[in-house]
């Protein structure tokens, strides 16, 4: 609720947000309408992003080393060449605005409107030649070369059926949320941890499966019964031991107690 | 009709003697004397529902493509084996149903025979004139995770891979005799040649069930001979119980009709290891917090918990790194199983004959030290899933290790003691009340005289 709290504030307050911006906390000028979307986006991010990203996007190379907009000690890469791609798919996920340049960023509420993020991703696209946001068609997709592709390069990081796992250093985390067009970004941004995937390495044509096989794996076919997490043994251990023995033991108890009386 | 039935088959097998003295034969009357059985009934389970299996089960790494019902396989390339299961899964007639019974028959045998093993260990069921009895099953143990070891290997989908990946590393790192044991049980280097699969189908099929069905006749038959242990009466040479026939059959009979609802309910209800969301394994495909079965969870704990170092000779590796927590402990483990009879005749100089068994509290000292071992492997049981912990539960891995690294060690010594101590005032508090008995009894006969 706090966020909610900071939001009004911000609104109550006028313009005087661009000149000074707050050090922390999430800033919502208040634009006239009919301004336009870069000039927007240049205002958010002003009050939202320069602190680690420099002024004019040209990134705080290290921590203290040149205090950031708002004399708030950040650190974050130069958006020059990020282009729309990689903006919206930080603040689509809620990676960004990060509370800490040492933390892994992490899904979380996203907490600008779809017109200001809009109006970010084109600012952050004006500041150099980047790519724009990718349009994958999954309905073009192959589930099954999808499942093979996913195994090759993804399964050893977020697990065959896209339930995530341990990496050395960070979560690579579930793919449950994740849209169509937030999966192409991540695989040509490379978040974080994860490794950046070239046209070359995987095509756009391949990428469209693997985004059928992510979207497949949210719901797959679960024949057998009850799907306990679809996470293999460690699950079914659980099951053996809490239910199966449990049963069984009892079973033993009610024969042995019966035959007595 | 009976009797001449009887009759018939009395004058030819001259079984009616035997029979008889099945008949009156006398059980305890205890329920934990009914968890060996438990584990029978999953074995017998195990046989009916994996003879079936071996009807479709092809056991061949040659490589095929998938044309089958379940269209998100379609047109992808596999292995015959790997195929074939998930025909068994998705065509065959109950071949789902069995398929998941068979698996669920595996998790539940084991974990059945261990409760058996730590019955058998905590009331000195293994003393003399047992012993025997209690090596056939500690080697029935053994051989049946290698069963399901095998059994988990030979679908070939990504999880068998990968198990059978870490399975040939762990034999590469035994000292000296590492690579030439591999090379020669897989034929070749990782993955192997196209025979290691039949070496492992007939290995799972044949010869370990055979064994493990040879050694069970030879436990049951030892354990008739010997006759079973008892709790009660408090005199070596009595024996109390219920009868063979009239009652102990119905028990029995209940129990295996128990044990095999429980496990077709649990095959028809709860998916376990659905291969065709795991996919195909080819060399060097990988999934994030691939796990083996339970049973072998203790050794994948073993392998994250032991600090990355290799023993190392200039430029000769003499013992890589998955030796210790791979086959080391395994071994220091079963080798505390196996020596432990003799361990405490050697302790205790007590080599008499024990038909009557001990409540765990009498023996404060092997209740400790079975309680500390149990404590020890539980516990790097449990640090083998500490991967799923962090995701689920957000707790950072690396702490974990690290307390895990430190809590295997102390748990198991803070246990030893606490038991001790526990077992002994138990004792004392017995001891407590049956003098006040014997003083109030006394003070009554006064009294009354």
């Amino acid at each position: 609720m706090r966020w909610l709290l900071v939001i009004a504030v911000a609104l109550a307050l006028p313009p005087a947000a661009l000149a000074d911006p707050p050090p922390s906390g999430i800033v919502h000028p208040s634009a006239p309408p009919g301004t336009p979307l870069v000039e927007l986006g240049y205002q958010l991010y002003a009050g939202n992003c320069s602190s680690c990203h420099g002024s004019k996007g040209e990134g705080v190379p290290k921590l203290g080393a040149v205090e950031g907009a708002g004399d708030v000690p950040g650190a974050g890469p130069s958006l020059r060449s990020v282009g729309a791609l990689s903006a919206d798919f930080y603040l689509r996920t809620g990676y960004m605005p990060l509370d800490d340049p040492g933390h892994q960023p992490h899904r979380s509420r996203v907490l600008f409107s779809n017109h200001e993020i809009e109006a970010m991703v084109a600012y952050v696209a004006s500041l150099g030649n980047g790519p724009p946001v990718p349009k994958p068609h999954p309905e073009r997709g192959n589930v099954a070369e999808g499942l093979h592709l996913f195994t090759s390069h993804c399964a050893g990081c977020h697990q065959v059926v896209a339930r995530g796992g341990y990496v050395t250093g960070g979560v690579a985390p579930p793919l449950s949320n994740s849209t169509a067009v937030q999966i192409a970004e991540a695989v040509r941004v490379g978040p974080y941890l994860m490794p950046t995937f070239s046209p070359h390495a995987i095509s756009d044509r391949q990428l469209d499966s693997i985004i059928a096989y992510v979207a497949y794996a949210k719901h797959p076919d679960d024949r057998g019964g009850w799907s306990i997490g679809r996470l293999g043994p460690v699950p079914e251990g659980l099951v053996t031991w809490w239910i199966a023995i449990v049963a069984l033991v009892a079973s033993c108890l009610v024969l042995a107690g019966r035959l007595k009386s | 009709m009976i009797r001449k039935v009887v009759r018939y088959l009395d004058e030819r097998a001259g079984a009616a003697p035997l029979l008889r003295k099945a008949l009156r034969y006398v059980f305890p009357d205890h329920w934990s004397f009914l968890l060996g059985e438990v584990a029978l009934y999953c074995f017998v389970v195990l046989v009916g529902t994996g003879i079936y299996l071996t009807f479709f089960f092809e056991p061949s790494t040659l490589d095929t493509v998938y044309h089958g019902s379940y269209r998100p396989l379609q047109g992808l390339h596999m292995s015959e084996a790997y195929k074939s299961v998930v025909n068994i899964s998705f065509s065959v007639k109950a071949g789902l149903l069995l398929r998941q019974t068979h698996h669920w028959a595996a998790n539940v045998f084991v974990a059945a025979v261990i409760l058996h093993l730590l019955r058998i260990f905590f009331t000195g069921a293994f003393r003399k004139p047992r012993t025997l009895t209690y090596f056939i099953g500690l080697t029935m143990l053994l051989l049946t995770l290698l069963e399901g070891y095998l059994g988990y290997s030979m679908v070939d989908d990504l999880l068998s891979g990968m198990g059978l990946a870490i399975g040939y590393a762990v034999a590469l790192s035994l000292p000296f005799i590492g690579a030439n044991l591999a090379a020669l049980l897989w034929n070749g280097p990782y993955p192997g040649g196209h025979d290691f699969i039949s070496r492992i189908y007939i290995a799972h099929v044949l010869v370990l069930p055979i064994a493990i069905g040879t050694l069970l006749t030879m436990h049951l038959v030892l354990v008739a001979a010997r006759h079973h242990t008892q709790f009660t009466p408090r005199s070596e040479r009595k024996v109390v119980g219920v009868p063979t026939f009239p009652g102990q059959t119905p028990r029995s009979i209940a129990l295996t009709l128990w044990t095999a609802a429980v496990l077709f309910l649990l095959g028809g209800l709860i998916q376990i290891n659905p291969i065709w969301l795991w996919g195909p394994y080819h060399v060097g495909d990988a999934t994030n917090g691939a796990q083996p079965d339970w049973y072998l969870g203790w050794l994948i704990g073993g392998l994250r918990l032991v600090p990355g170092f290799d023993w190392t000779i200039g430029n000769y590796t003499l013992v890589p790194n998955p030796f210790w927590g791979g086959a080391l402990f395994p071994l220091v483990v079963f080798a505390f199983l196996y020596l432990y009879p003799w361990l405490e005749r050697k302790v205790t100089g007590d080599n008499a004959w024990h038909h009557v068994l001990d409540r765990p509290r009498d023996r404060p000292w092997r209740t400790a030290i079975g309680m500390a071992m149990l404590t020890w492997i539980v516990f790097v049981f449990i640090a083998g899933s500490a991967d799923r912990a962090l995701v689920d539960f957000g707790v950072s891995y690396v702490k974990q290790i690290w307390v895990y690294r430190v809590l295997v060690w102390v748990l198991p010594v803070v246990v030893l003691f606490v038991t001790k101590r526990v077992c002994e005032e138990l004792l004392a508090g017995e001891k407590v009340e049956s003098e006040r008995r014997a003083a109030e009894r006394a003070a009554l006969l006064d009294t009354a005289g």
